[in-house]
């Protein structure tokens, strides 16, 4: 196993208050073929992070310090033109959205053509082939490339974001809150394929999540954020089993169980703070 | 039975739509397909299914709010189908709702304290100082403050908005309460919040809820009484820890498996 993504002290604030800091000094190191979860709750700075990975903060944030190593090289170093390089091809990307991150009027094989196309420079058949592929590996029917994204489910929207994202097999793949949206059954579809493609593909994952029953089902490593700042980080059992800090707990504690055996407990942030 | 607030048998609804070339052709879609349920006083009954199970229909057919194909349901058993316009509006003040998305079920124009009383209005109870005590001591009851009635929902994050929208619901003083998976949209650490409050809120007031939810954890905390919903139809329904330990349909143990987390979460949390 080698290193595959390592962020050190990355800290993001807005460009206008350098003081405020959204994402504060946060490190940690991927491996290929694992997955590593950021949990947290909305406004933890989890997502942040992600597409600070990417350089695609939105605008008005800055990354006001650390470094992102992605495969041994600086990405904060690169151009914009070497990132598009990267983007897509060696890093793909799920969003949290499937309605609203697909284009309503281009059909779903263009969509996931696109970056076979633009970053492998596939054509006609061949392309047509790949495209084909990709769809029956995510478990939609080949025929489905001519429909467009309004004639499908919420769950087959995700599989294509994710046969898009998998498209030039990316060695990293970034999947933000993908099943947040989804019905129970079709999220553990989701889980299992992306599962099944880790494995496969021998990618590193980096999934972000508010649920820790996600978290239990698809983890390797956890990083557990709380306003900005890394909590605590370790291996799934650890952080299931044992966790020490008590924000963790606290998040534990207020998944309900399908047993009903634990009391739900919301978490106390005055305690906290 | 006495203790029994609502109850319905054989609610059927179809939708019709325009389907083939052109709309020419028609299709049919029994969102309910004789559908009985009875819901005790002060109990919780949970319709679990997921999008496109019927369940939020079920929801809407209940409270009158779309017409029926066929089947009745009585509130304190009085048929509500045969209720004139008039009387179901005085019937409605004890039927109330919390929607699912806390963003789009408040009005963006109208401030909180407005959104809370505009049922005391239309209900004409009380007068114009009454009213705002209630509502005051409605909003405190959920967990905002006294200043916040004069602000717009958009200042509130979701968790907040939720509790407003609980506060709208029963600053009205209802019997039965629909509950539209009203913590999908939410963070699971705020779900728990509105959770608890909504049990607490059942205990003070009395209030029979129907809670209808994809989410099988929450149901479990939640219901006393569980109705799975499968393609408009009931596949399953019992006492949730029975339906939970024992499920008898397929449907019921995909949905119980799809759970995520529950092998693990189980052994891990003590």
């Amino acid at each position: 196993m080698s290193e595959l993504l390592h962020l050190s002290g990355l800290t993001i604030t807005p460009w206008q208050q350098p003081a405020r800091r959204l994402v504060n000094d946060v490190s940690f190191t991927l491996e290929s073929g694992r997955t590593t979860c950021i949990v947290g709750e909305s406004g933890s700075g989890k997502s942040l992070t992600a597409l600070a990975v990417m350089g695609l903060l939105p605008m008005g944030l800055q990354r006001q310090a650390g470094q992102v190593m992605f495969q041994g090289r600086e990405l904060t170093m690169s151009s914009q033109a070497e990132l598009q390089q990267i983007r897509g091809k060696r890093i793909g990307m799920i969003f949290q959205e499937p309605m609203t991150s697909l284009n309503p009027v281009l059909n779903i094989g263009f969509q996931i053509g696109e970056s076979l196309t633009v970053h492998l420079g596939l054509r006609g058949q061949e392309l047509k082939t790949r495209v084909a592929a990709l769809l029956e590996q995510v478990g939609i029917p080949a025929v489905r490339a001519n429909s467009y994204p309004d004639e499908l489910s919420g769950g087959q929207r995700q599989r294509v974001m994710i046969a898009m994202s998998i498209a030039c097999e990316p060695v990293l793949l970034i999947a933000d809150e993908p099943t947040t949206a989804l019905d129970v059954t079709v999220q553990a579809q989701i889980l299992q394929l992306l599962a099944e493609l880790k494995v496969r593909m021998n990618m590193g994952m980096l999934f972000i999540t508010h649920d820790f029953g996600v978290v239990a089902d698809i983890a390797d490593d956890v990083v557990v954020m709380f306003r900005g700042e890394v909590v605590e980080a370790g291996p799934v059992d650890q952080i299931l089993v044992c966790p020490q800090h008590p924000y963790t707990r606290a998040l534990l504690d207020c998944v309900p169980d399908a047993e009903g055996l634990k009391p739900l407990k919301p978490i106390d942030y005055a305690w906290l703070a | 039975m006495a203790d029994i607030i609502l109850s319905a048998q054989g609610l059927t609804k179809i939708y019709r739509q325009r389907s083939g070339r052109f709309g020419f052709g028609s299709s049919q879609i029994k969102a309910l397909d004789n559908v009985s349920l009875s819901l005790k006083q002060g109990a919780t009954l949970a319709v679990v299914g997921e999008s496109g199970s019927g369940k939020s229909t079920l929801a809407r057919c209940l409270l009158q709010l779309q017409p029926l194909d066929a089947g009745e349901v009585q509130f304190e058993g009085r048929e509500l189908g045969r209720l004139t316009g008039t009387e179901l509006r005085g019937v409605r003040r004890h039927l109330q709702m919390v929607f699912q998305d806390p963003f789009a079920s408040l009005n963006p124009r109208m401030k909180v304290g407005e959104i809370v009383a505009e049922g005391l209005l239309i209900h004409k109870l009380g007068n114009a100082t009454t009213r705002r005590d209630q509502v005051l001591r409605m909003l405190q009851r959920v967990g905002l403050a006294a200043p916040d009635m004069d602000k717009y929902p958009h200042e509130f994050s979701g968790g907040q908005r939720q509790r407003i929208g609980i506060a709208r619901a029963l600053v009205l003083e209802p019997k039965v309460v629909v509950c539209d998976e009203p913590v999908s949209a939410l963070d699971v650490s705020i779900q728990a919040q509105i959770l608890l409050l909504l049990k607490e809120l059942q205990l003070e007031m009395g209030l029979s809820y129907l809670f209808i939810s994809h989410d099988l954890r929450v149901v479990r905390h939640m219901a006393d009484e569980v109705m799975v919903m499968h393609r408009g139809r009931i596949v399953e329904q019992g006492e949730v820890a029975q339906v939970y330990a024992d499920p008898q349909h397929e449907y019921t143990r995909n949905l119980l498996n799809s759970i995520p987390g529950h092998h693990r979460m189980a052994t891990a949390t003590t």
